[in-house]
């Protein structure tokens, strides 16, 4: 790792002006990404602005039917949550499902949505829930969030400060694992919302997307089997050395079906 | 039996420590003045270097020295060796073997060879400077393919045309080719086995000192075997005499062969040491490990089988392609040909076997002995073979087995492949794994898994290795560089407790508990009084180290010679004390009793009467102190069946492992607890060469599986609980009647998965790994 200087602000103003001072600096949050890339030499930011000391950026809340949930709570604290259990058991139980208990117990849903790796799981979640992300400048509905591989609609010093998602009638979410990162090889998230079905999938493709064909079939008839009809693209599936094209395909269809199935 | 002797569960002494954060590993020891090093690594995997400029990073804050291979060269150190010399065919008398500069001279061979030390005050200037470090480096094509490289386009040494190491041959290929003349059916099969990367917790490390006033080296280091680091450091590679480095190897977290060899980063620590005035300790990051610890297996081959009708096995006939990687290393040219053909006979009367084996120099990390180390390939290619014939024939896959075993009374065996195998009863492994496993009860499981949409198949494997490694004149008679004998040295204290030494290495194993398992038994001390002490060349006799399941069959061996002498010298001892004929006095469990009588002296008595000797029998010297030296007369043959269950889901290629038995004959037990734990690991080891692990190269030599993001190490929720059992029938040809249990699960393993999981998917091929999306597209071409 080279060396770089740390700031622990303690407001989100005080931050954004921490990293305006910055030659090249970055927000931290859980570390999970950031630190693990910077101790392997593949990112040197001269600075680094800690969100952990915001208290306006911690917490979950609930009201009218949608959980609210401040960018820097970690994945263990959504998982643990009753109130998300309560309200959107689906979320809860994808957030018990990243990575490891270290992981868990230090990432955050802030740094997993600004990261938008690939594979990453909660960028499904906000695609199928219809969720909004809020930041210090602007509301983003979830749809307009996910640019592109790695990419995302925030500007350099934008926070997200926390997400919002509306509960859906039912949802799951199935994920099969990369076997060696454990992170979605194909994650597929489906959910009755008040808009109808949303079907968000993972890890198949450059970034999370919606799945048109299978909210379409869904919303005809909400059954496993009428998945079965459906036709997945495969020129744009990733292909690397755990899968290849026709087998994410087939893994979008079955977790689609597994996940209607766990809708009930 | 008593609570700590032989075949006691006892539990682990040095558990303790482990378990409470006290191990002490090489990383964990830091001395006054201690430098850090940093290695520059070719980031291509074939290149010439025009040149390298050191200024830059020389001048880098923090920097002590950045050293060159020019300078190593200067300094007459020695290039890095191979200790085995492989004859080939046709009268060839001695391998290719192409120099290997421990710093590059001129050109790079692989992702992750050594190009520049960097040492410098602390890791992070080091590793800062190292990137400085300026390499003009011109790109050559890369030999990657293991198949592929004899007589590839590019040559990557000019020591070894066509890239081959050796061309190598062994058995009877008259006898073999007649055999298959007259056969009713014949198999053929084509297996690779998967390129392995050992990943032990621990990554290698060394601290290197020189002390000046002395004139003395001293290397901590991760090594299964110090006595052979300072054998070669001092002999070829000259970096300090023999009698002035001091190797030690302390706590090491895992080998598994790994750290058998003599590794470029000890070699130019031990020589920089000097030169630069000051301790310098190097820990390999873990993208280090992957890139440049020595790989595992990489095998591709085809195999034929020829039957008569009854399935009886007529003859073998195997060629193999073996990846060597970039250079040899230590072990490199004995694996794929003296550990692996030699046991094509497995546990059949196969007449005629013959096998000849390319070993093949390619652009990647080099290759040479990871647990089991010949025998799980030579294993996976049989029983793969095994397997299929039964199914081409439609012969249960039990049965064909019992037909072709080697039966009890047919011991000592002569196989057509060199070894001679000593005793064994497969059979009863057989039957016996047979029924912890219910195969009587499979049919029905089998369609309950069908009515739940999902496949079921079950898998044999049938084993043996040759462990105890191994008689000197057999090795050198096979061109090996080195004795491979063992030794002990038991020393009573005055007070009647004992240390014991002994030249093997304990990484995992459990010596400390084995080990004194044995002494407390045979001299009737108890176990908290006996201390064992391995891995430094200054305290214990010279020994060979811990690998091919050796330790207890050659240094539990040499180890109750030792407590031989020390029951002799008691008996003098005690025959004067207790005046009587040295022939009267009967020794047993620690006493020593005048034949007849109640006069009695235990072994405490004795030891504090050789210390304190006034009254002590003439001619007798004081002390109790004995060594042993011990060269087995043969390898031992742990053997046994293994039996796989697995239940696949066709629509995902998910395969759970839902049932696996293992029961083997390891001769007599010391620790079943010790020995059931290395079976699991081994277990665990072999499902993840089986289905998950794999090392991947690309096109141009990169290694796409440098990191835990790609590589898959098999975790607890991949395995199933084990069901495990023995058989025995020790070994006649060392004092404990043991074989050695070390590699048993990893050389039984693969092919029971990969037997179970084609039985599930329609019976064709599947290469290991046995990803998830290899079984979902055997199952579709299935369906
Ligand atoms: C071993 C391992 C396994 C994993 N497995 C999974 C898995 O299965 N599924 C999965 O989805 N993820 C997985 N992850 C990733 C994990 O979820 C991380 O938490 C996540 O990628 C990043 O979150 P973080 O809080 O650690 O962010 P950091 O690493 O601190 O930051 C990541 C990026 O986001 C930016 N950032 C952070 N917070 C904010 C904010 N509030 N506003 C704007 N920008 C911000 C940072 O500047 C940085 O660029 C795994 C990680 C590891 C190490």
């Amino acid at each position: 790792m080279y060396g770089f200087d740390y700031h622990r602000p303690g407001s989100v103003a005080d931050a954004t002006s921490a990293l305006g001072g910055a030659d090249d600096g970055k927000y931290l949050a859980g570390g999970q990404t950031l630190l693990a890339t910077m101790k392997q030499r593949l990112a040197a930011p001269s600075d680094l602005v800690d969100l952990g000391g915001i208290a306006d950026l911690k917490g979950i809340s609930v009201s009218g039917g949608t959980v609210t949930i401040g960018a820097t709570t970690t994945h263990a604290e959504v998982a643990a949550s009753a109130d998300v259990q309560g309200a959107i058991p689906s979320l809860a139980a994808l957030a018990g499902d990243i990575g490891d208990r270290q992981v868990r117990n230090a990432g955050t849903i802030g740094g997993s949505l600004a990261n938008n790796d690939p594979a990453a799981d909660y960028p499904a979640a906000i695609l199928a829930l219809g969720a909004t992300v809020t930041t210090n400048k602007r509301e983003i509905a979830a749809d307009d969030f996910i640019k592109g591989l790695f990419e995302t609609a925030l500007e350099e010093d934008e926070i997200i400060t926390s997400v919002s998602f509306p509960a859906p009638t039912s949802g799951a979410y199935m994920k099969f694992k990369q076997p060696a990162s454990r992170f979605a090889l194909v994650g597929v998230y489906v959910a009755k919302t008040a808009d109808g079905v949303r079907v968000a999938v993972t890890g198949a493709t450059s970034h999370a997307h919606r799945g048109p064909r299978l909210e379409a079939a869904l919303n005809e008839n909400f059954s496993a089997s009428a998945v079965d009809g459906v036709e997945i693209p495969v020129d744009h599936m990733n292909v690397d050395i755990h899968a290849g094209a026709e087998y994410r395909a087939n893994l979008v269809k079955v977790m689609a079906k597994r996940a209607v199935e766990a809708c009930g | 039996m008593s609570e700590t002797g032989i075949g006691a569960a006892v539990r682990r002494k040095e558990d303790q420590r482990f378990l409470t954060g006290n191990g002490n590993y090489t990383d964990d020891i830091n001395v006054f003045g201690q430098t850090y090093a940093a290695f520059v690594r070719s980031p291509h995997a074939h290149a010439k270097i025009n040149g390298i400029n050191t200024s830059a990073a020389a001048a880098a804050d923090g920097v002590v020295a950045v050293l060159t291979g020019e300078e190593l060269a200067a300094d007459g150190v020695g290039p890095l060796i191979c200790g085995w010399n492989i004859a080939g065919k046709n009268g060839v008398e001695a391998h290719n073997s192409p120099v290997h500069h421990a710093l590059a001279m001129g050109k790079v061979n692989y992702v992750g060879d050594h190009v520049a030390l960097v040492v410098a005050e602390t890791q992070g200037q080091a590793d800062s400077a190292a990137e400085m470090v300026e390499v003009d480096y011109e790109e050559l094509p890369a030999v990657v393919g293991t198949g592929s490289a004899l007589n590839h386009t590019t040559t990557i040494h000019e020591e070894a045309p066509a890239n081959m190491c050796y061309d190598w041959e062994i058995g009877d290929s008259a006898a073999t080719d007649a055999a298959f003349a007259s056969a009713a059916h014949v198999t053929t099969v084509e297996v690779v086995n998967n390129r392995l990367i050992p990943n032990a917790m621990e990554p290698r490390a060394c601290l290197a000192q020189y002390n000046q006033g002395t004139g003395d080296w001293t290397l901590h280091v991760t090594s299964q075997n110090p006595h052979v680091h300072r054998l070669v450091m001092s002999a070829f590679n000259g970096v300090a005499p023999e009698h002035k480095l001091r190797v030690i190897a302390p706590d090491v977290g895992g080998g598994f062969g790994s750290k058998i060899f003599i590794y470029a980063e000890e070699v130019v620590c031990t020589w920089a040491t000097r030169k630069v005035g000051r301790p310098i300790k190097w820990t390999a990051k873990r993208s280090e490990s992957f890139l440049s610890d020595a790989h595992g297996r990489d095998h591709v081959s085809k195999a034929e089988l020829a039957l008569d009708a009854d399935g009886k096995f007529l003859a073998l006939r195997v060629n193999t392609k073996a990846n060597l990687g970039a250079y040899l290393s230590t072990f490199a040219s004995a694996v794929p040909t003296y550990m692996y053909a030699t046991l094509l006979a497995g546990t059949y009367t196969t007449p005629a076997i013959y096998c000849d084996v390319q070993g093949v120099f390619t652009n990647t990390a080099p290759v040479d002995a990871y647990r089991g180390a010949g025998r799980p390939e030579a294993t996976y290619l049989l029983e793969r073979t095994v397997e299929t014939a039964a199914r081409e024939m439609n012969i249960d896959p039990a049965e064909i087995r019992r037909r072709n075993f080697i039966q009890p009374d047919a011991f000592p065996y002569q196989t057509p492949v060199v070894h001679q195998y000593d005793i064994g009863d497969y059979g009863a492994s057989l039957e016996k794994a047979c029924e912890m496993a219910d195969v009587g009860g499979f049919a029905a499981r089998r369609s309950d898994s069908e009515s739940r949409g999902k496949r079921r198949g079950l898998g044999y494997s049938s084993y043996i290795e040759a462990c105890g490694i191994a008689p000197s004149a057999a090795v050198g008679a096979l061109g090996g560089g080195v004795g491979l004998w063992e030794s002990a040295d038991i020393r009573f204290n005055a007070t009647g407790s004992v240390t014991v030494m002994t030249g093997t290495h304990n990484h995992g194993q459990g010596h400390e508990t084995a080990f004194a398992q044995v002494v407390s038994d045979k001299l009737g001390v108890p176990i908290e009084n006996i201390e064992v002490v391995e891995g430094d060349t200054d305290k214990g006799p010279f020994g060979m180290g811990t690998y091919g399941s050796r330790s207890i069959a050659v240094g539990g061996s040499a180890i109750v010679k030792a407590a031989d002498k020390i029951i002799e010298k008691g008996k003098k001892i005690a025959a004067h004390c207790l005046e009587a004929a040295e022939d009267d006095i009967e020794y047993d469990g620690g006493n020593f009793t005048v034949a007849g009588t109640d006069k009695v002296m235990n072994i405490a008595e004795i030891a504090f009467t050789a210390y304190v000797p006034h009254n002590y029998p003439e001619g007798v010297e004081p002390g109790l102190h004995e060594q042993a030296f011990y060269d087995p007369l043969n390898f031992s043959f742990p053997a046994g069946v293994h039996i796989c269950e697995v239940e696949v889901d066709p629509t995902t290629g998910e395969t759970e492992i839902v049932n696996y038995t293992a029961v083997d004959d390891f001769g007599t037990i010391i620790n079943p607890m010790i020995v059931e734990g290395q079976v699991h690991g081994g277990i665990g080891q072999g499902v993840g060469q089986a289905m998950l692990e794999g090392a991947n190269y690309d096109d141009n030599g990169q290694l796409v599986t440098g990191s835990y993001m790609d590589y898959t190490m098999p975790r607890a929720d991949n395995l199933p609980n084990f069901n495990v059992g023995t058989t025995s029938t020790p070994s006649p040809l060392n004092p404990l009647g043991v074989k050695g249990a070390g590699e048993a699960g990893a050389i039984a393993s693969p092919p029971a998965v990969i037997n179970a999981i084609t039985d599930a998917c329609g019976g064709a091929m599947i290469d290991m790994p046995a990803t998830q999306e290899k079984v979902w597209l055997a199952c579709q071409a299935a369906e």
